[in-house]
């Protein structure tokens, strides 16, 4: 299990969060342009990298704000945690 | 020579075991193959043997990264059925259930395919309603599954509990009596067995690192830790690692990987005899023929290529087992461990040709992968060959998420199959 | 040897005693037989003492078998302890705690032990090699069904599971500290001690129930004093101090992410049964910010010719049964060591009284001190020798075949004892993907990646002397507590000695032309290791699977090394390139029942309970799950003969008086702010900012990719505030997509949003008589009228002082509100509401009556927003805004979605009145054959409809609309229903909608 420490609640267990999968991915518009492939690109193609791994998080059982973790998808360390929309801090892996 | 029959046996043990050949050759890699399969696991083994034997494509090489039948196909819980939803799951896994029926004579090798019949229990209302959905559209595309009340699911599997004070009760289940279990291990070695009397060179310890192509994008070879290997076709069948294989073509894939965790008991001697499935309070049960119970627990919620999962998610399956089964509480897990699965939106695999020309894609089957490997080698070896979908294979595109053809299972099933 | 019952317990006294409590014997029986040992025996050391050499018989070949360890590595003597609802198979017999009354059983044996059919397996051993199972039973086809599968399940297994429902309870535990420690040898104490001085938070975890690790079992001395007062004493102290908690009886089993350790206790294992109120076990998560892996070695074994006979013994268990126990388990040894550790037992047994034919050593030369000890006690000495057989049978070792430079002597032995070396515990440092070094030196593995958090130390570090453990430990400790924060002011070291542990790698005796184990409990011989190699199973894991190697309950604990190293042998491989199989928690096995812990029965989930329970179970309600609610179902009156009689009597009354059902399982969902409008429309197919104040609405929500998601109404109670209703099922996960809505895509709206499904409880009040019910609620200053409330308008209204909202929507079709109030106040109201609805005729009614009526309303709920279907097929698709983007407005367009032929939804009446329709059955058209090509739909939803008088059923079907009196087939596969049905509107009841608006 892991410990997520939460931007606003501090380190808590991780079955009071919810993992919403791949961050950083910009939701398609206006609508009359966008075609339905650039559609299912945003909606179901994802990176899943074998590594450093950007994802949404909600501290469901707790604050209830989503927020960003980059974690390394092999040894599962959290490498940083930060608010939505802020732009993606730097780690060491620097993806 | 080679060849396994008891009288085989009995002559090698008279020869003190001393002259069985390799069960596979260990060939170093050719410069070039008319095909190449990456991924030694049963779907990758059987789509090389169909391809040889079917359709006589024999200079074909299968690339495993570490030792074969390493990845999900020894890992898993080893649950054969076809009771899907749609039609076209219907008809893949279906394909399959035929071919286990007759393998282990079809590859002289004793896959301990062993129908046991598999129960799905029902535990609310709804569960009922989808099951009886189940049983009718399964039975319309010829498949047989039959419902069963609770009393008629505990004589069929006498240590289930259907005690009206569980938290959530037994209703009923639904019974697919040609389902079963087999031995995974010897799916693989049976198929790589088969495969290499064909021609077909299994090369382990052998990593793909690149997939080379030409100006018109189409693949023309690998890179791979035993040098650069060339081929026109390239069948990835990677379960797990899909997208990192699939990257080196510039592909991005619909798909997520997720630790699955199983787990086995000590062995004792049988108490369980058959196959229980309760997709609601998430729980997946049969006994091995060496008297493990083996116990499938469900995904974390994140990605992970670690082969390790939470320990919540096992504790989670194991008090559904306690549920399910109490007299089993006393009984020792004793081992636990994690494979990757790669998941698609819907739940169903992906199968078929890619945006790249000459490179094919078998990936996606989730949690539920095995049971399909005699039909997804068949499939998927005939979609290689002649270089257009498998009838059976032909919905089952990456097209359907942007179409939205899917073949929803997700939805159907609620959670892992 | 004075004790009949005991033959080889040490008299007290002697020089070598043991630490059992002779003033507490303790009666156990073993296969019915009664005997006789003492506190702090195992049941292994009773059964030794009492002169019990034979325990079980093995896996495949059924051989006799004996106590092989002393601990919970052992292969062998597993037994199936207590009986009846308690009985548990394979347990180890090594590690079992003795008390009064233990009852054990052999396994895997009939009829019985001395006397086991199934031995003349080992006749035809020639044929069961490892993967035999593969190559045969396969002719005739239909036999391996049949005959042979049950066959070799019969034979699999092992012992017998408890055949009844584990009458035990289980606790689960959470524990926070600064060190966790696991093991109290020698390098854990002294750890635990460095930390545990420094003030940190330390947890000290032992296996045992003594802590001292191999510190019992040693006549080794720790500042001048015998090493075991050492560990009593460190345990005292460990014990006195207020930040350190020792937990013994507690094994650490697993390494998880997050340095969070699962450790199960075993409080009263060593009992009869658990005293009234406490658990059998409790299941630890221990999270720790440091770990000081203390958790020593495991000797390993040597492969040669019988030894798998009882009586041969690994060599520090011997010691452990002479220096811990006081029994001696046997009078005429032979020592068989690779090391100079083994000498020692050599020299124990002496002490003992024992008589110790021989040490046999395979290197040339040994230190001389070993050898002019040995000579001291009367011991030949075979260096450059090698046991190539050993002989007996049930009842134990008779001679052990001793080859040295080619001559053959034998040795008349009723013990063996057996050193290869030490195998470092590296468990604990694998379970997280760290893998393992080959260390040279060693000839064994030692931990190489070490996951965060964890440091090692002492024997399963690969540090043997005694000295270097404790001072190694020390070293730990300090300097995990320092990574905490804490520092202490170094204490001197306690003094000891390192003794000599030089050792020369055997893995196997090559001249041995006997069946030679490499895998005692799953018979795996040398034989099966050369077969794997040959037929090409040749990388560790498929030598694992092929042979079975290290997969039995001892987890190749001492097999997997040898194993590996015979098969690098083999291939020529160096042991650093073949590696190790990396271990899988749990180190040992833990109890199913220990993970689940008190989620049994009617607290395996949660259950929530609305404010109107006790009152629904008061006035006979049948309850319904509703996920984690409870929800009635319906409330059966005396006499009525079925739930159907109950359910048409509800419907009724609605439809001609008035009933109140408890909705307040829906979800609600609060949303106010400047933007709420705005985020609604985003959100919903359809517009809510034209919504005017005091107005509810339907509304469909989408998931992004274009089904249904979920539909319920909104009402807005003021310019910023919005409340939505949401289905039960749906409504945490409404919840988390609206803010993830909000907060991932939006996040420039300016509105917030909280649930409040608990904080209200709410009533739908329906029936002609519904108003008139609502007025005397109130009294007379409210307006309930048309006017004032018209269908789809929704007020504040306080009552009687309290805060209340009356909205009047209509899912029954009737004139109807839904009144909500605060939770505390519900049970009251719903009493207020049920007095005033009796006394007008009317009745509670349940969600049987309300699915009725829904379905005679053609309202679509679960069953029809099941995930797979868009708005079009449920007859909503002209709700969807055309003007505007919002959630899933472009994935509904795919061409699937827009297809035709998709199902759609219309109503079913059967053909032959009175007939009862089946839920799940399938269209076809009328005529056509039962084939997946025909299927065209399915019926969704049905009910016996009392406005109707018959059965009514909802139904997707292909091209619906455009088939109202189409007579069509519903194939039914399990109750022989088939029957045709005519397709309809969906709405049977009131289609105009004059009654929800009068």
């Amino acid at each position: 299990m892991l410990l997520i420490l939460c931007p606003y609640c501090g380190p808590r267990a991780e079955i009071e969060f919810r993992c919403g999968g791949e961050s950083h991915i910009e939701r398609p518009g206006p609508y009359s342009e966008v075609d339905d492939g650039a559609w299912a690109d945003y909606l179901f193609t994802r990176k899943n990298p074998k590594g450093e791994h950007r994802e949404r998080w909600l501290h469901a059982a707790g604050c209830r704000q989503w927020f960003n973790v980059a974690r390394d998808t092999v040894s599962h360390t959290i490498l940083a945690v930060y608010p939505m929309g802020k732009t993606r801090p730097p780690t060491e892996a620097g993806t | 020579m080679g060849t396994f029959s008891f009288g085989s046996l009995l002559r090698n043990a008279m020869a003190g075991h001393k002259d069985w050949p390799r069960q596979w050759r260990a060939p170093d890699p050719k410069p070039a193959y008319d095909a190449i399969i990456v991924g030694a696991g049963g779907h990758g083994l059987a789509t090389a043997y169909y391809l040889a034997k079917e359709h006589g494509v024999r200079n074909v090489a299968v690339l495993e990264k570490g030792w074969l039948g390493g990845g999900n196909t020894g890992r898993n819980t080893t649950i054969i059925r076809s009771n899907y939803l749609w039609e076209e799951s219907e008809a893949l896994y279906d394909h399959a259930v035929k071919l286990w029926e007759g393998l282990s004579h079809e590859l002289n090798y004793n896959v301990m395919y062993s129908p046991r019949g598999v129960l799905m229990l029902a535990h609310n209302i709804h569960d009922i309603q989808v099951f009886k959905r189940h049983v009718h559209a399964n039975r319309l595309a010829g498949i047989d599954n039959e419902w069963l009340t609770a009393e008629q699911a505990k004589e069929f599997c006498p240590p289930l509990n259907i005690a009206p004070g569980m938290r959530y009760p037994v209703l009923g289940a639904a019974l697919r009596r040609r389902g079963g279990v087999a031995r995974y291990d010897a799916v693989a070695w049976g198929y790589a067995r088969a495969a290499d009397r064909l021609g077909v060179d299994i090369i382990q310890n052998c990593e793909v690192k690149g997939i080379r192509r030409d100006a018109n994008g189409a693949v023309t070879g690998v890179e791979t830790t035993r040098g650069d290997i060339a081929t026109k076709k390239i069948g990835v069948v990677a379960a797990g690692h899909t997208s990192v294989v699939m990257s080196m073509a510039d592909v991005r894939m619909p798909l997520e990987s997720f630790p699955l965790q199983a787990l086995v008991s000590e062995p004792v001697k049988p108490v369980m005899p058959c196959v229980v499935m309760s997709n609601t309070i998430h729980a997946y049960i049969s006994q091995s023929d060496k008297g493990e119970l083996v116990i499938g627990a469900g995904t974390d919620q994140y990605i992970s290529y670690s082969q390790t999962g939470g320990l919540h998610i096992t504790t989670h399956t194991l008090d559904a087992i306690c549920e399910l089964f109490p007299m089993f509480r006393r009984m020792r897990m004793l081992r636990n461990w994690g494979g990757i699965v790669d998941v698609t939106p819907d739940r169903s695999p992906i199968i078929g040709k890619t945006p790249v020309p000459g490179l094919f894609v078998n990936c996606g089957w989730g949690t539920g992968g095995f049971k399909a490997t005699p039909g997804s080698g068949h499939v998927f070896a005939a979609t290689i060959a002649r270089d257009e979908p498998h009838p059976i294979a032909a919905p089952f595109t990456m097209e359907r998420f942007v179409t939205g053809r899917l073949i929803d299972e997700a939805a159907a099933a609620a959670v892992a199959h | 040897m004075s004790d009949m019952a005991q033959p080889n317990r040490l008299p007290a006294g002697g020089a070598i005693e043991g630490r059992v409590d002779r003033n507490r014997p303790l009666a156990f029986t073993f296969d019915g037989k009664s005997y006789s040992g003492y506190a702090g025996d195992t049941l292994a050391s009773a059964l030794i003492a009492a002169g019990v050499k034979l325990i079980g018989r093995s896996f495949k070949y059924h051989r006799p078998r004996g106590i092989f360890s002393a601990g919970p590595e052992e292969p062998n003597a597993l037994i199936e302890l207590r009986g009846g609802a308690r009985r548990e198979p394979n347990t180890r017999a090594t590690t079992i705690e003795l008390y009064d009354g233990l009852e054990a059983a052999s396994q895997n044996r009939w009829p019985s032990l001395a006397f086991d059919i199934l031995a003349i397996n080992q006749i035809a051993s020639p044929l069961f090699v490892g993967g035999f199972y593969y190559k045969t039973f396969m002719w005739p086809a239909s036999f391996w069904e049949k005959v042979y599968e049950p066959l070799i399940r019969r034979a699999a297994g092992l012992g017998r599971a408890s055949e009844s429902p584990d009458p035990d309870h289980y606790e689960k535990a959470y524990a926070f500290c600064d060190v966790l420690v696991v093991g109290s040898g020698p390098a854990g104490l002294a750890a635990a001690l460095a930390a545990g001085r420094s003030g940190a938070r330390v947890i000290l975890c032992e296996d045992d129930a003594q802590l001292g690790g191999r510190l019992l079992s040693e006549r080794q001395t720790i500042d001048d004093a015998p090493a075991h007062l050492f560990a009593a004493a460190a345990g005292g102290e460990l014990r006195s101090l207020p930040n350190v908690c020792v937990m013994s009886r507690t094994q650490v089993f697993g390494a998880y992410d997050s340095e969070v350790y699962g450790a199960l206790e075993r409080v009263a294992d060593h009992v009869t049964a658990p005293a009234a109120g406490v658990p059998r076990q409790r299941f630890w998560h221990i999270a720790a910010k440091r770990c000081v892996n203390a958790m020593g070695a495991t000797e390993r074994p040597i492969v040669f010719g019988g030894n798998d006979r009882p009586g041969v013994m690994l060599a520090s268990a011997v010691r452990t049964y002479l220096n811990r126990f006081g029994v001696l388990p046997g009078r005429k040894a032979v020592v068989f060591t690779t090391n100079d550790d083994g000498w020692r037992t050599a020299a124990d047994l002496v002490a003992a009284g024992a008589q110790v034919e021989a040490v046999v050593d395979p290197r040339a030369s040994v230190d001389e001190n070993l050898t002019k000890a040995a000579a001291a006690g009367g011991v030949r000495v075979l260096l450059g020798g090698y046991i190539v057989n050993v002989t007996g049978g049930a009842r134990g070792v008779t001679s052990a075949i001793v080859s040295v430079a080619g001559k053959r002597q034998i040795l008349t032995a009723d013990l063996v004892a057996v050193s290869g070396g030490w195998n470092p515990q590296v468990a604990l440092t694998t379970h997280r993907g760290g893998k393992p070094r080959w260390s040279d030196a060693l000839s064994t593995f030692v931990p190489g990646d070490l996951p965060d958090g964890m440091t090692v130390a002492g024997a399963a570090n690969g540090d043997l002397g005694l000295a270097e453990s404790l001072r190694k430990g020390s070293e730990a400790g300090a300097a995990a507590a320092a990574a905490c924060g804490f520092s202490a002011a170094p204490a001197p070291q306690p003094r000891a000695e390192d003794e000599p542990t030089a050792v020369a790698p055997l893995w196997h005796v090559a001249e041995s032309r006997h069946k030679a184990f490499v895998d005692l409990q799953n018979d795996v011989t040398a034989d099966d290791i050369t077969l794997a190699h040959a037929e090409g199973f040749r990388s560790i894991e498929h030598l694992k699977r092929y042979t079975t190697l290290g997969m039995a309950t001892d987890q190749g604990k001492t097999s997997n090394l040898n194993g590996h190293a015979m098969m690098a042998a083999l291939t020529g491989q160096a042991m650093s390139d073949v590696g190790t199989i990396l271990s899988r928690p749990p180190h040992q096995p833990v109890a199913i029942g220990a993970f689940a812990g008190h989620h049994r029965d009617r607290h395996f989930r949660p259950t929530r309970h609305t404010a109107g329970h006790a009152w629904a179970l008061e006035n006979g309600a049948v309850m319904v799950e509703a996920g984690p609610w409870l929800r009635p179902q319906y409330f059966p009156r005396s006499g009525e003969k079925d739930w159907l009689t109950t359910v048409v009597r509800e419907v009724r009354t609605v439809r001609s008086v008035v009933g109140v059902c408890d909705v307040s399982t829906l979800g609600r969902i609060d949303i106010q702010g400047r933007d709420a409008a705005a985020f609604l429309d985003r959100v919903y197919v359809n517009t809510f900012s034209t919504l005017p104040v005091g107005k509810a609405r339907y509304g469909v929500m989408l998931r992004e990719d274009g089904f249904v998601m979920d539909d319920g109404t909104t009402s807005r109670f003021a310019e910023d505030h919005y409340v939505m209703s949401t289905t039960t099922a749906n409504a945490a996960k409404i919840m988390q997509h609206l803010e993830f809505c909000h907060q991932a895509l939006w996040p420039e709206l300016d509105v917030s949003m909280v649930s409040v499904t608990e904080q209200w409880s709410q009533y739908a009040v329906a029936g002609p008589k519904a108003r008139e019910l609502l007025m005397q609620l109130y009294g007379p200053d409210v307006d309930l009228s048309n006017d004032a409330l018209p269908y789809m308008g929704c007020r504040e209204i306080p009552l009687r002082g309290i805060p209340t909202r009356l909205f009047r929507i209509s899912f029954s079709g009737e004139l109807a509100y839904e009144l909500a109030v605060p939770a505390r106040y519900g049970a009251a109201v719903l009493e207020a509401l049920m007095a005033l609805c009796g006394a007008l005729g009317g009745c509670p009614y349940g969600t049987e009556a309300q699915s009725v009526m829904r379905i005679e309303k053609g309202h679509v709920a679960g069953n029809e927003l099941n995930g797979q279907t868009v708005a079009r097929d449920l007859g909503l698709g002209r709700m969807m805004s055309t003007k505007r983007d919002y959630i899933g407005r472009v994935m509904a367009g795919r061409p699937a979605l827009m297809a035709p032929d998709r199902p759609t939804l219309v109503g079913i009446r059967p053909v032959e009145k009175g007939r009862r329709l089946t839920a799940g059955a399938h269209i076809l058209p009328g005529g056509a054959a039962a084939v997946a090509a025909n299927d065209q739909g399915y019926v969704t939803s049905v009910a016996y409809s009392p406005t109707c008088e018959g059965w009514i059923g909802l139904a997707l079907v292909v091209n619906g609309p455009a088939r109202h009196g189409e007579r069509v087939h519903a194939f039914d596969a399990m109750r022989n229903n088939d029957q045709d049905v005519v397709i309809c509107s969906p709405v049977f009841v009131d289609p105009e909608g004059v009654r929800l608006r009068g």
